[in-house]
């Protein structure tokens, strides 16, 4: 169906499934309880899943198609995101110029730097899209702050032009980014006894492209395009000696997954009117190769869930304070609850990149393929079991 | 179903009101806010208030945001009687108690910063739309200030800003929503010139090094304005990459230049370094066109001294606010005291001004919600524009209505040469009386901005 | 031409410090064909080593001086660190002044010892694994270790000042025939930069004339045909990164006066020291020093005024500029194999 085969399209609709029930399968422990701490269904953190979603399948094209490892990725996402604002400020409120253009720079742009970088591969290839990278955020950090807002960021402003709708302003306010009139934040509960659920439109416009963009990478896995791509990781030389050019093949990849990257920018400037330059640092870069990595490179899904993962744990663990702690433990004797605070303690809150640390670590260890072999190992499990339930149902005949 | 604007929580409560089992559909209709408590962005319950503190707790500013922390704790704990009441017996506003806010029990958030735009909205997205905090305070860099303020005007919460400097926090990116009790650049200038033309004399030739990005340029502005207005020459103004660690070919130059100050325009860890460095060229001890060569560093912090280490001894700069004042300066400052006992007591070592400065901010907020008799954002702006209030720990000090900026004293201090302690690293030259800093609304330094109107959002 | 010296003398300075460190990684590298990016936490470590010992000598106990009060009105305690009972206050005072450089005889075993253990505990086991997987698992150590620093001494920088006596100036310009006081430069800048040129020159002396280096010279030319002649090429590999982890550490120690060492600085390094490495050409040890002090002095002399008034904001990318411009004229850097790390 959809031009997919019957494994993928499952994949698909699982993949719909969690985006469009995400909002209750985030927050599964009732808003008052204690592990409410843990709920990740608000409207902003579930926008970052999907883009960063996005942004990581789009850098998993590159990478795990082609084996380009490129360090300096975060570039177009800050290029889309600057593009997106810059539409909001002159154009319209409206998202979708400003999603759509975003697109097409980061796509530019990357055709810019693609053109040069894949003169090299391997290591060399990373270390100039690295270089581009950190230029293009240092010359935004600084003589560019005209264009980009340097380091406090660009955002949109009261006196913004707005050529299209500069008027229906309301006064003295900027408006909130929309869809045709129906803003980004807008936000609906569901109560369901002590559950709730919050159903956001902008996370369901950054969700819809996130399945878009997961559409289109399976088709392009799949399509004869990805096979080339492929052979260009098994071996670039052999298909070089068979006279075959493999240069368009990869540039066309490169800007793909550059747009890929832009249109996450952009979303997330639809989301919340805001680009930074610190989006471009290397740091960035390096966080959708960590994403990419930890999920499973080349696979489909992998890059989803690694994102989801590296997000939630700066958002979730980062919140937990002392405070927090105490409350959970109160229950055990005073000393015991002491001891067990002091003992976490270190892993959350401020600590949470050594939390961060050590889960890179575990996962690369004892994981190879990244999460998505977890969960194969784990529905591996269930499957043995039942296989080995239905062998021995075979071998004793009924009497 | 209904279309509301970010809270959750709010409207869970209101839900919950309506004894509602399933999918209730709620709605508001944006009521005035005069009648109390709904009508706006994470109304608070009758029990409880919950407010965000969203503070560095990773990168190199870690320690300055570990001891806002610090700061909102005890806030947090004199707000709701507990302790031994800090700065609540100095405020000459007597509405608060110590029975909450408005008899709700104070609660708190924490979040990270990271001191990074990005990750300060989105911890406190997550503190408005999960937690339903009422009021977002912290943040060590302007950056972060500016981009949170913006995201709580956009959302209708209150913004109390926590450390930040740059002239555009309250100039050109002023936010109905937003306040900043800290002081900024123009007002280190208009404080330290006087001071450094007293001492240096007035006919010094001064070599800029500024930090290339929008804090480094407004203070960079206001020391160049205020010292040229002087008598002072300005012979190079260079920018430093934000990213730089090692500033030794930026210092290299500077006394062939023909200069005989060095301005450094630079905060956190640029600072601990551009000043190591010119100490380790041997600036301070040079003589320059016949005159002793000396470094100046407009905004000071304890953390940076104590990163800085000998290097600091002598070096002359600007701080909102400092632990001695009461002591050496006498009651105009009172309050000062106060909150050291309690947060000494607390932990053990005298606060930093970051963390007074948060410590204010929260009592600030706490007092005009007080006086309002609503949590709603826009009864909040209206009781804090045009505020005058004392007993903080800087004297008399005004809230102005104009741009939500605090006008009071500035401290000028010098490093010193001695330190008995490492909290006890800089001494009190001089205070620039509140006068001497204030500036018209329209100054151009601060150009360019608009607060627009308050927003109650929901 | 002042100010020409005057640069040169920083870019050598920088330099020096971009050299040691991707001489350290380059050995990982070329030895174990392991991206390592937990190196610039090895740096950072080294500083911290410093710090340590600096902490060590001044550990105190606290005599109550009821003369004096403290800020809060209290009994003043006095820390009086132990060294000043067993040497009496003058000497204890100039074995403190001493620290930094008295660290280095810490740092070496602290920093071989650590080496070697990442490398058996950890990095052993990444050897057939891909680029990508060493990648995430050593940064992922570079957290650990970084965060294991801000536990115990904060995020904020610790002074390390180098010894009173070589905290001065030096005076280069009277050496030279200037006026005194035109060129001069920080001696312990000086100290940095000798020490650098020995450390560089000590570890090519010794792959050079060492039988242990001849055969870990051929192990990286050659790994299974060393293996094959019986020889255990696994262990001197080992002990080649707890090499490699000295170096950088060394480079940390010496360091740390120079900015005062905070949990952070190893990042700040790290992404700088792998275009160094590269632009000096994937398992090259000269090119990686060669590309170190290269980079170091265009550093340099990109921040003069007169260049950043030509082309305004060249000093924040110069570095990655010319990493961009050599890489398309030299495929493999300054002096890189071919082959290495191309796919």
């Amino acid at each position: 169906m959809l031009g997919l085969n019957a494994k993928d399209f499952r994949l698909l609709l699982l993949v719909t499934i969690l985006v469009v029930f995400a909002p209750v399968f985030l927050n599964p422990f009732p808003v008052d309880s204690a592990m409410a701490q843990f709920n990740a269904g608000y409207p902003d953190l579930m926008q970052r899943f999907v883009i960063f979603g996005i942004f990581a399948i789009g850098f998993n094209i590159l990478f795990g198609l082609t084996g380009y490892l490129s360090f300096g990725h975060a570039a177009f996402l800050g290029t889309g995101s600057y593009a997106a604002v810059w539409m909001l400020k002159l154009l319209t409120i409206n998202v979708l110029p400003a999603i759509l253009v975003s697109t097409i720079v980061a796509g530019l742009f990357a055709l810019l730097i693609g053109f040069v970088s894949l003169r090299r591969s391997g290591i060399y290839f990373s270390i100039l899209t690295l270089a581009f990278a950190q230029m293009a955020f240092a010359l935004a950090a600084s003589v560019l702050t005209s264009l980009t807002g340097g380091e406090t960021g660009l955002q949109t402003a009261l006196s913004d032009p707005r050529i299209l709708d500069g008027a229906a302003a309301v006064a003295g306010n900027i408006p909130a980014p929309s869809l045709f009139g129906y803003e980004m934040r807008a936000t609906t509960t569901m109560r369901f006894g002590d559950w709730a659920f919050t159903l956001n439109l902008g996370y369901y416009l950054a969700g819809a492209f996130m399945l878009a963009a997961f559409y289109l990478s399976i088709r392009i896995t799949r399509s004869p395009f990805g096979m080339m791509l492929r052979a260009i990781k098994s071996n670039q030389q052999r298909l070089n000696y068979t006279g075959l050019n493999t240069k368009p093949y990869m540039l066309a990849c490169f800007v793909i997954s550059g747009m890929y990257a832009g249109l996450a920018g952009g979303l997330m400037a639809a989301m919340d009117p805001l680009a930074g330059a610190e989006r471009m640092f290397w740091t960035a870069s390096g966080e959708v190769v960590v994403m990419t990595i930890l999920g499973g490179v080349g696979t489909l899904i992998g890059p989803v869930l690694g994102a989801g993962l590296i997000k939630y744990m700066e958002n979730i663990v980062s919140k937990i304070n002392e405070a927090t702690l105490h409350s959970w433990f109160a229950f055990l004797p005073d000393g015991m609850e002491d001891a067990v605070v002091a003992l976490i303690y270190p892993f959350i809150g401020k600590g949470w990149n050594l939390t961060l640390g050590i889960v890179f670590m575990l996962v690369v260890i004892f994981l190879p393929g990244g999460l998505v072999q977890g969960g194969q190992k784990i529905a591996g499990l269930f499957r043995r079991k039942k296989s080995a339930e239905a062998s021995t149902k075979a071998q004793t005949p009924a009497e | 179903m209904t279309k509301t604007n970010f809270t959750r929580r709010g409207v869970m409560k209101t839900g919950a009101a309506t004894g509602a089992g399933l999918a209730v559909p709620t709605l508001f209709t944006g009521a005035a806010w005069s009648d109390g408590h709904t009508g706006f962005t994470n109304a608070p319950g009758e029990g409880s208030v919950t407010l965000g503190f969203n503070v560095p707790q990773t990168g190199p500013y870690a320690d300055e945001g570990a001891d806002e922390l610090r700061a909102f704790e005890l806030a947090v704990e004199h707000l709701n009687g507990e302790g031994d009441g800090g700065m609540l017996s100095t405020f000459s506003s007597k509405t608060l108690d110590g029975t909450g806010i408005l008899g709700r029990r104070v609660e708190y958030v924490t979040g990270d910063t990271q001191t990074k735009p990005d990750a300060a909205r989105a911890a406190a997205k997550s503190m408005i739309e999960k937690d339903g905090a009422v009021m977002i305070s912290g943040g060590s860099s302007s950056g972060v200030a500016v981009a949170v303020q913006a995201l709580c005007q956009e959302a209708g919460i209150i913004f109390m800003a926590g450390l930040t400097h740059s002239n555009d926090t309250t100039g050109k990116d002023k936010k109905a929503n937003g306040f900043r009790h800290f002081f900024n650049s123009y007002m280190s200038g208009a404080a330290l010139a006087p001071i450094l033309a007293a001492q240096y004399g007035a006919d010094r030739k001064a070599y800029h090094l500024t930090a290339d990005y929008n804090w480094g340029y407004t203070t960079e502005e206001a020391i160049r304005t205020s010292t040229e207005a002087l008598g002072w020459e300005t012979v190079a103004a260079v920018k430093t990459p934000l990213t730089q660690t090692d500033f030794s070919s930026y210092i290299a130059p500077v006394l062939s230049s023909g200069a005989d100050v060095l301005v450094l325009n630079h905060y956190g860890g640029n600072m601990v370094n551009s000043l190591t460095n010119a100490v380790q060229f041997g600036l301070r001890a040079q003589q320059a066109n016949g005159k002793q060569f000396e470094i100046v560093v407009p905004l000071y912090s304890e953390l940076m001294a104590r990163g800085a280490g000998a290097n600091i001894g002598g070096i002359l700069g600007s701080q909102n606010w400092d632990w001695k004042l009461e002591n050496q300066l006498g009651a105009r400052y009172s309050g000062t005291n106060a909150f050291v006992q309690s947060f000494g007591t607390k932990f053990g070592f005298p606060p930093s001004q970051a963390a007074h400065t948060c410590y204010v901010q929260t009592l600030l907020y706490a007092d005009a919600v007080a006086r309002a008799g609503s949590f709603n954002p826009c009864a909040v702006v209206e009781a804090l524009e045009g505020f005058e209030f004392d007993g903080m720990g800087n004297g008399p000090t005004l809230y102005r209505a104009d741009d939500h900026q605090c006008f009071k004293d500035v401290l000028v201090v010098r490093g010193k040469e001695n330190p008995e302690n490492e909290f006890d690293l800089v001494e009190i030259v001089e205070v620039t009386p509140v006068e001497q800093v204030t500036y018209a609304p329209d100054h151009p330094q601060f150009a360019g901005g608009a607060l627009g109107t308050c927003n109650p959002g929901a | 031409m002042d100010a020409i010296i005057l640069q040169t003398l920083n870019g050598l300075d920088k330099g020096s410090a971009y050299a040691l460190i991707a001489l350290g990684l380059t050995l990982i590298f070329g030895t174990l064909g392991v991206v390592n990016f937990a190196h610039g936490a090895l740096f950072m470590i080294g500083a911290f080593c410093a710090v340590t010992l600096q902490k060590i000598l001044t550990l105190s106990h606290t005599v109550i001086d009821e003369t004096r009060t403290d800020f809060l009105g209290n009994p003043m305690k006095v820390d009086v660190p132990y060294i000043y009972e067993w040497f009496g206050e003058s000497t204890g005072n100039a074995i403190i002044d001493w620290s930094v450089p008295l660290a280095i005889i810490l740092a070496i075993p602290v920093m071989i010892v650590l080496g070697v253990v990442m490398e058996r505990g950890l990095i052993k086991h990444f050897y057939k694994r891909p680029h990508a997987d060493q990648i995430l698992v050593t940064f992922g150590l570079a957290i650990v270790l970084q965060e294991i620093v801000k536990y115990f001494y904060g995020a904020n920088p610790i002074p390390a000042p180098a010894p009173d006596a070589l905290d001065g100036v030096f005076d280069f310009g009277a050496m030279l025939g200037f006026d005194a006081n035109t060129i001069t430069y920080p001696l312990w800048r000086l100290v940095y930069f000798l020490f650098s040129a020995v450390i560089i020159c000590a570890v090519f002396a010794f792959l050079q004339f060492t039988t242990f280096g001849m055969v870990v010279r051929a192990g990286m030319a050659d790994r299974e045909t060393v293996g094959l002649l019986g020889i255990n090429i696994d262990k001197r590999f080992t002990i080649m990164f707890g090499i490699a982890a000295a170096v950088a550490g060394l480079a940390g120690v010496m360091y740390a006066p120079i900015n005062s060492p905070n949990y952070h600085m190893g990042m700040d390094f790290l992404v700088i020291s792998f275009v160094v490495v590269v632009v000096g050409g994937m398992g090259s040890l000269p090119g990686a020093v060669l590309a170190g002090f290269v980079l170091g002095i265009l550093e340099a002399f990109a921040s003069m005024t007169v260049v950043t008034d030509f082309f305004p904001g060249i000093n924040n990318i110069v570095i990655y500029l010319v990493a961009v411009l050599i890489l398309l004229t030299r495929p493999r850097g300054l002096l890189g194999r071919k082959g290495v790390m191309e796919d």
